[in-house]
This record gives C-alpha cells, sequence and structure tokens, in this order.
C-alpha cells in the first residue's frame, strides 16, 4: 500500500537482478562447469586417494571442532544469560572476536603459539609433538573459528524462555544437572542445532586459517578446500570444480538444514 | 510447598546463588573464561607479542611499508565500498523479501545465506568461472580491483539483508498508515518513518560485513591476482609475509588489520546501546 | 458530510462489509459500534482511504474520494495502539503532517504548542513516546491528527488499549473536545456505553451489515431486531418476548400477567442488585432492581415472586438476529 505497483515491481526487478548477477548465475555456471565434462568424470575426480583423504580429514576436523564448541558455547550461553557473577562482560566481549578476526592472522597467531619457534615451540618439540603442519594445529583452528556460533544461537533462545521453569524444577528438586537435561536442554535444542549447523557449514568450509597451519603436506595435512585450491594453481580445472562441486553440495544440504530448522525454531516459539 | 530437605539445604547454604539453577555460577563462568583464554585470547596475545618483537621502531617500519600501506589502504577503502553497496542492496532485498510477494520466494530466501554456508575458496572459484578468463559471456575481471570487490560483495551479501529482515517484519504498519493519513508521501514514508527504524539493523549489518571484508581471504586469493600496489589485500599480503617467514612483519600488520575491525565493532555496540533507547 | 453509498468489501471468502450505505451530518461525532468482525473498523479505514472497497463510493463533502489515497482526502486518523512515531519526540510527531506540508517553522510551533495545551500534554513537547503512558501517547495522537485541521476525524477504538478509568476520563475528554473543536468525528468501537456516551448518532453493524442507524436513546428503546437490543444493553426473555432485565417488575403475590419465579440468588452488585429467578414453566431470568426494590420486597433465596414486564416487549424473533 505504500509502495505503488511500479515501484513495488521495479524493486523486485533490481533485488532479484542483483542476485542473480552476484550470486545465482555464478552458482549456475559453475555447477554447468562441474558437471560438463560428464559425472562420472566428476566421480573419478573426487575419488582420487587425494581426494578421499581430503574428504576425511575435513570430516575429521568438523567432527572434533564441532561437538567441543557445542558444548562450551551452551555452557557459555547458560553463564552469559543466566549467571548472576560478574566477569560476564568479559566473554560477552571476546564471544565475537573470531568474527573480526581474519583467518590467516589465526593460522599466524597459532604458528606463533605452537609451532617450531613459538611460544610452546620447545617444549612441544621436546615433547614429541607437532602441532604446526600437522592435524591438531588444523583443529585448534577449526575450533577457533567455530566459537562463536552456538553461544549466537542458544544466548537470545535461553534469554526468551526465561527461568522460570528452570526454578520451578528446582522447587521440585531437580538438581542442576536434572534441571538443565531435562527442562533448559529441551528448550533450546533448536538454537543448539542452528547453530551446530553453522558451525559444521564453517568447520568444512575453513581457508585460510588452515592453509597456513596446515603446510599443505599432500596426502596429510591437505582439507577438502585446499585440494581446490591446489587443483586450481596445478591448472587441474575440471578436478578444481569436482572438488568445488562436492563442496558446494555439502554447502546446499547445510542451506536446507538451516531452513528447516529456522522454521522449526519459529514454530516452536 | 514444602520442598525436599536436600533443596531446602542447598536454598539455605547459598541464598544468592539459589537462584541460578542450570549449571552457572562461578564454577561455570570460570571454565568458559579459560576455555575463551586458551582458543582465543592467547593466540591473539601471540599475534601481538610477535608484533613488537624487535620494539615499536621494527613495528613502524612493518606497517610503513610502501606495500603493506598500499595494501591496507586498499582493502579499507574496497571493503567500505563494498559495505555500503551491499547496505542498499541488501536493504532493498530484505524488503522485497518481506513486502513482496512472487512464485520461488521461499527459495530466494534461502539463498541469501549462501555466501554463509559456502566454502570461500568455493566461492572464489564460482566469480571466477563467471567473471574470469573462462567467462561464457566475455567478461573478464580476474586480477582487476573489480574482481575483489566482487569476491567481497559476495561474501558480505548476507549481513545487511539478515540483519534488516526480523526489523521490518516487526515495524509497526500502523505507523506508515498514521504518516500517509497526515499527508505523507511514500517516498517520506521511507525516509521519515522506516528508515530511521531500520537504521540501527542497517549499521550493524554493514559495520558486520566491514569487519568481514576486511580480513577476508580464501574469496579474494585466486581472483584478485595479488598484485601488489594494485589488487593486494592485507590478508594476502600478510599470508605472503608468513611464507617469506617474516612472521613479526606479518604479525605487525594483522595488529593493525585487527584493530580495524575491533574498532568497527565497538563502534557497533554504541550504537546499538543507542538505539534501544527510542525503542517500546 | 461524509457519504459511503453501497461499500462492499471481500477478503478472500470472507465479506467484511456488504452493501453498506450511510450517512454522517457534518460537526457531527458518530459511533461505528458492533462486535469483532462486525465490518466497522473496515468501513472507517475505507472512509480513511487505509483499505479501497471492492464495490461503492466514499463521499466526502461533496467529493468523490473513492479513488484517493489517504494522503489526498483530509482525514485525520487515530489508531487504537496509537501509531507513534517511537524515534520522534512527541513535538515532532504533532509537527509531522504540518512539516510535510511544508509549513513555516514558526506557525508549525505556535500550532504544536496550541494542539498540546488542548489535549493536556503542555510541558510534553521533548519528551519521546516510550516516556509517556498509554493514555498520553492517546492524547498526543489525537493532537497529531489534528494539527493538520482535517475535515473528518477517524478514531479507530482509541481508548482500547487503555485501562478503565483512564477510558473513562478520556471518553469524557473526548466529548468535551468535540465541543470545542467541532470537527466531523467519526469513533469505531464495540463498547455499547462509549458509543451511548459520546455520539450523537450510532450506526449499529453485524456481520458487514448496518442493522439500525439512530440517536442513542432511539436506539436502546426502539431496536430494530434482537440483535440490536442485545447489544446495547442485557435482555431477559419472558413469554416469547425481549425485556430489559430493569424492566421487570417483582410481587410478593400473584398479578395479572405475571409469571411465578423461585429466587435462585440474590446478587449485591454495590447499588444495583440482580436477582436471579427459576421460572416455573423452566428457564432462567435475571431481574435488576435497586436496593432499594429489593429491602421494599424484601427478599431472599427460595422464595416465590411473580414477574411481568414493566416497560416494553419487544416480540422475540425479528429479523436479521445474531445467532
Amino acid at each position: 500500500m505504500i509502495v505503488s505497483r511500479r515501484g513495488t515491481l521495479g524493486l523486485r526487478v533490481i533485488a532479484l537482478g542483483y542476485l542473480a548477477v552476484l550470486l545465482l548465475i555464478p552458482v549456475g555456471v559453475v555447477l554447468y562447469r562441474t558437471l560438463e565434462p560428464g559425472l562420472g568424470e566428476v566421480w573419478r575426480s573426487i575419488t582420487t586417494p587425494a581426494a578421499v583423504h581430503a574428504f576425511w580429514l575435513t570430516i575429521e576436523l568438523a567432527a572434533i571442532a564441532v561437538p567441543l564448541t557445542t558444548a562450551f558455547g551452551i555452557l557459555t550461553a547458560l553463564v552469559l544469560v543466566r549467571g548472576r557473577v560478574r566477569g560476564k562482560r568479559v566473554i560477552e566481549a571476546f564471544i565475537d572476536l573470531p568474527f573480526a578476526v581474519s583467518p590467516v592472522v589465526i593460522g599466524l597467531a597459532l604458528v606463533l603459539l605452537y609451532g617450531r619457534q613459538g611460544w610452546f615451540g620447545p617444549w612441544l618439540a621436546d615433547h614429541g609433538i607437532q602441532i604446526i603442519f600437522s592435524v591438531p594445529g588444523m583443529v585448534l583452528a577449526t575450533i577457533f573459528v567455530c566459537v562463536p556460533f552456538v553461544v549466537r544461537e542458544v544466548a537470545p533462545v535461553l534469554r526468551e524462555i526465561g527461568d522460570e521453569q528452570e526454578q520451578a524444577a528446582a522447587t521440585l528438586g531437580a538438581s542442576r544437572w536434572q534441571t538443565f537435561w531435562r527442562i533448559t536442554m529441551p528448550a533450546i535444542r533448536w538454537g543448539v542445532a542452528y547453530g551446530v549447523v553453522l558451525s559444521t557449514a564453517r568447520a568444512i568450509g575453513e581457508f585460510g586459517a588452515v592453509s597456513v597451519v596446515s603446510g599443505k603436506i599432500a596426502g596429510e595435512t591437505i582439507t577438502l578446500p585446499l585440494l581446490v585450491e591446489n587443483r586450481f594453481n596445478n591448472f587441474d580445472l575440471a578436478g578444481a570444480y569436482a572438488a568445488s562441486g562436492l563442496l558446494a553440495v555439502i554447502a546446499l544440504g547445510t542451506l536446507l538444514a538451516m531452513t528447516l530448522l529456522q522454521r522449526k525454531g519459529d514454530s516452536a516459539t | 510447598m514444602s520442598a525436599a530437605p536436600a533443596t531446602a539445604g542447598r536454598l539455605r547454604r547459598r541464598p544468592r546463588a539459589a537462584r541460578s539453577t542450570s549449571g552457572s555460577g562461578a564454577l561455570g563462568l570460570g571454565v568458559a573464561t579459560l576455555w575463551l583464554s586458551i582458543i582465543v585470547l592467547l593466540p591473539l596475545a601471540a599475534v601481538v607479542a610477535k608484533s613488537l618483537d624487535g620494539g615499536t621502531g621494527a613495528f613502524w617500519d612493518a606497517v610503513s611499508s610502501r606495500q603493506a600501506v598500499a595494501a591496507l589502504r586498499f582493502t579499507v577503502l574496497i571493503s567500505l565500498a563494498v559495505a555500503a553497496i551491499n547496505a542498499v542492496m541488501g536493504t532493498v532485498i530484505a524488503w522485497v523479501l518481506v513486502r513482496d510477494e512472487f512464485p520461488g520466494k521461499r527459495v530466494i530466501n534461502a539463498l541469501i545465506d549462501l555466501p554463509f554456508a559456502l566454502p570461500t575458496i568455493v566461492a572464489g572459484i564460482t566469480l571466477l568461472a563467471l567473471y574470469g578468463p573462462t567467462s561464457p559471456v566475455g567478461i573478464n575481471l580476474a586480477f582487476k580491483q573489480s574482481a575483489v570487490a566482487l569476491a567481497l560483495l559476495f561474501v558480505t551479501l548476507p549481513f545487511v539483508a539478515r540483519a534488516v529482515q526480523p526489523v521490518l517484519i516487526e515495524l509497526d504498519r500502523e505507523m506508515e498508515q498514521a504518516a500517509a493519513s497526515l499527508g505523507a508521501s511514500p517516498v517520506t514514508i521511507f525516509r521519515r518513518i522506516i528508515l530511521p527504524s531500520l537504521g540501527p539493523a542497517i549499521l550493524s549489518g554493514a559495520a558486520l560485513a566491514f569487519a568481514r571484508a576486511v580480513g577476508e581471504f580464501g574469496s579474494v586469493v585466486l581472483i584478485s591476482g595479488n598484485k601488489p600496489f594494485d589488487t593486494q589485500v592485507s590478508s594476502v599480503f600478510i599470508f605472503k609475509q608468513i611464507e617469506s617467514d617474516n612472521t613479526s612483519g606479518a604479525a605487525a600488520v594483522a595488529v593493525v588489520l585487527l584493530a580495524v575491525s575491533l574498532l568497527v565493532l565497538i563502534g557497533l555496540r554504541f550504537v546499538e546501546r543507542w538505539a534501544v533507547r527510542h525503542d517500546r | 458530510m461524509i457519504s459511503a453509498t453501497a461499500v462492499t468489501k471481500h477478503y478472500g471468502d470472507f465479506a467484511a462489509l456488504d452493501d453498506v450505505s450511510v450517512d454522517i451530518e457534518s460537526g457531527s461525532l458518530t459511533a461505528l459500534l458492533g462486535p469483532s468482525g462486525s465490518g466497522k473498523s473496515t468501513l472507517l479505514r475505507v472512509i480513511a482511504g487505509l483499505e479501497t472497497p471492492d464495490a461503492g463510493t466514499v463521499v466526502l463533502e461533496g467529493a468523490d474520494v473513492t479513488n484517493l489515497p489517504p494522503q489526498k482526502r483530509g482525514i485525520g486518523f487515530v489508531f487504537q495502539h496509537y501509531a507513534a512515531f517511537k524515534h520522534l519526540s512527541v513535538r515532532e510527531n504533532v509537527a509531522f503532517g504540518l512539516k510535510v506540508r511544508k509549513r513555516p517553522k514558526a506557525e508549525i510551533r505556535a500550532k504544536v504548542d496550541e494542539l498540546l495545551g488542548i489535549v493536556g500534554l503542555a510541558g510534553y513537547q521533548e519528551r519521546y513516546p516510550s516516556q509517556l503512558s498509554g493514555g498520553q501517547r492517546q492524547r498526543m495522537a489525537l493532537a497529531r491528527a489534528l494539527a493538520v485541521e482535517p475535515r473528518v476525524l477517524l478514531l479507530d477504538e482509541p481508548f482500547g488499549a487503555l485501562d478503565a478509568n483512564v477510558r473513562a476520563e478520556l471518553r469524557a475528554w473526548l466529548r468535551r473536545l468535540h465541543e470545542e473543536v467541532h470537527v466531523t468525528t467519526v469513533l469505531v468501537t464495540h463498547d455499547q456505553e462509549e458509543a451511548m456516551e459520546l455520539a450523537d448518532r450510532i450506526v449499529v453493524l453485524n456481520q458487514g451489515r448496518i442493522e439500525q442507524t439512530g440517536a442513542p436513546q432511539e436506539i436502546y428503546d426502539a431496536p430494530a431486531n434482537d440483535f440490536v437490543m442485545g447489544f446495547l444493553g442485557p435482555v431477559a426473555r419472558l413469554g416469547g418476548g425481549l425485556v430489559r432485565p430493569h424492566d421487570l417488575i417483582l410481587a410478593q403475590h400473584p398479578t395479572d400477567g405475571a409469571i411465578e419465579a423461585q429466587v435462585e440468588r440474590v446478587v449485591h452488585l454495590g447499588f444495583e442488585v440482580r436477582v436471579e429467578l427459576e421460572l416455573a414453566g423452566d428457564g432462567e431470568l435475571a431481574a435488576q432492581l435497586t436496593r432499594h426494590e429489593v429491602d421494599e420486597l424484601e427478599l431472599h433465596e427460595g422464595d416465590i415472586v411473580y414477574v411481568k414486564p414493566g416497560g416494553r416487549v419487544h416480540p422475540e424473533g425479528s429479523a436479521l438476529t445474531a445467532a
């Protein structure tokens, strides 16, 4: 009612046009290019030993980082929203830090801590522990980037539902753990699920930090995203597209999960 | 209501903490802080420490080298431009998604999050496919500054749109109707009634977009060609320094980059507080 | 003079307004009264231009405005939930319509101060809506609507969101304001007491149609049908007709035309007393008496009394009865 018919149409065209040029058409072109050599070729490309290793390594990193950050994310959200202690401000301030830090800087930071000449370098060398240029370092990098997601999704939900139900449970004799597991968890589960999906997508797609920390050792520390870059730089365009395609499929799966969970979250409130 | 003796005892023992019924309190705070410190703060502290490895003189030298300055200037300027463009386009997109109806709207709405879900390196390759040397429509922006802008526009697309959407949904339509009944034209209504309400959300989204853009690496690294003094962004510059084993130089520039992001995010906090003042 | 003629509005299958015609005299205060879903708000919004009718015309002071947007109709509109411009001060809210018309600053300032004085918000210029109470916000909204000197003032359940005592206060205040300012005013309400107190004329709507139009007393005393009678006040069913509970006469002894009943309950409601009766021939009835009358009759639970109507009885089953 406030915008005329022509205005509405005009805005729609501008918005969709922008999305087409920036998002839709490029994605379409990549999908086309990826499938151009034929599905058989694509399959061959993503089942090479290097690709298979990269795939599983990527999954492994996510499988470690996401549960860890989820657990601590829920704890942190509880502290931030339900806690009655001072010092939460500090946590609040730092929880969004990973968003402000360039992935390359994250990698650099980890190298400076755990690399041969880093703060813990000598100690790690003495004990034969390899973090940089090895999987543990990549795990740390992945954890770093995943830190904010679950907290940011769970905290608002906690705030919204209030703690009356938890108080009621306490008056009925439930221990803190029972209250958490039976009352709090069910209430926040969609927020948690959404946060898990977001951090999984982030973990799988992480490039910059892992790039610095991994040393790109063939067959050992190359994740799927690193493989894409690798193949591109070696002029194996089709191979790069194939690996990208795999990542894109995972991303679309993530999008689907996000959309479904958003709806679940909406209808639950 | 008679509480079980155990509960009564607990309540008596810790009167103040009786309200924190599900796992918070000092222990929780301690664990959370420890976790954050080890994972996030310690690494960043190492960067800051390393940047001052050779004293403030070395820090300044590293940061003021011609190449570092050029990269930083390019990064900040292009990120500002991208944030501004997506502030406008994000608002338009949010408007269309909330106020308009057309077939396929739900799909489009879901796709807005694609840049969040897609690995940055894949984003880079995707844009390269359409706007690079092998472009089917003959547009080759590879190794140009506009290519960097394109990549940054892609990865920061959702920020403003997603920030504005919920505000737009909650907006009191009656305010617009009241303004119309008082004689305001649609443009005036948008300018004086709607925009002020959306302002904080747009700024918030734009600030996050800017913070993301200045640090962006994966989507830019392939398409920019990394030409010093031309298309080199700070994140790639830092990467090159690391490769050349100049970690203290890298750390110095990293600290500057961090400072820029943090300043923007802190500014954001103030904007949010200001916005709450009027809201009820 | 406002004329809405043959206005029809559908939302999908639902008929909000069905061939509604109404004429409103200049300078009067008219109430559109009806239950939820009766179409009263829709009719108001059609007059305002906030809704476009599927059929029918709206004429304001001789000009056909049916196809004009609200900006161009010269109306003032007040919403139930105030629709205050939250990010603007009280002064800026009230000044909005004048600013949009590009009036000179000095004129705007003077007008705003004058209006705020009239609505009792003098000194509140620099406050923000979030700092005002509900009643104050609504008075601000009224000042804002009046600032542009509308030829018609339209109020959509303006007191619906306020506490009962604030409501009563503002009701009286609105009537006084109308006497002073004399703008043609149309008020939508579901509260019959409000309509009776404020309006010169009442238009009763039900399910998208007009049931009756007339002065408050007219409609109360001579309702056109069961619905109007039931909506405007309490009714009691007696012997195939509808009668007002306060028109019932109770006696301890049988009289001509009276029906036997037993007193179930005597409920004291301050000055009034509700006497709940069980009729002999099966059926229940509630009569309304004054304390004085109850004392005189010495009524107690379980007593047998004889009821007959003392006022007009309206035969049941007139056309267009609500279910």
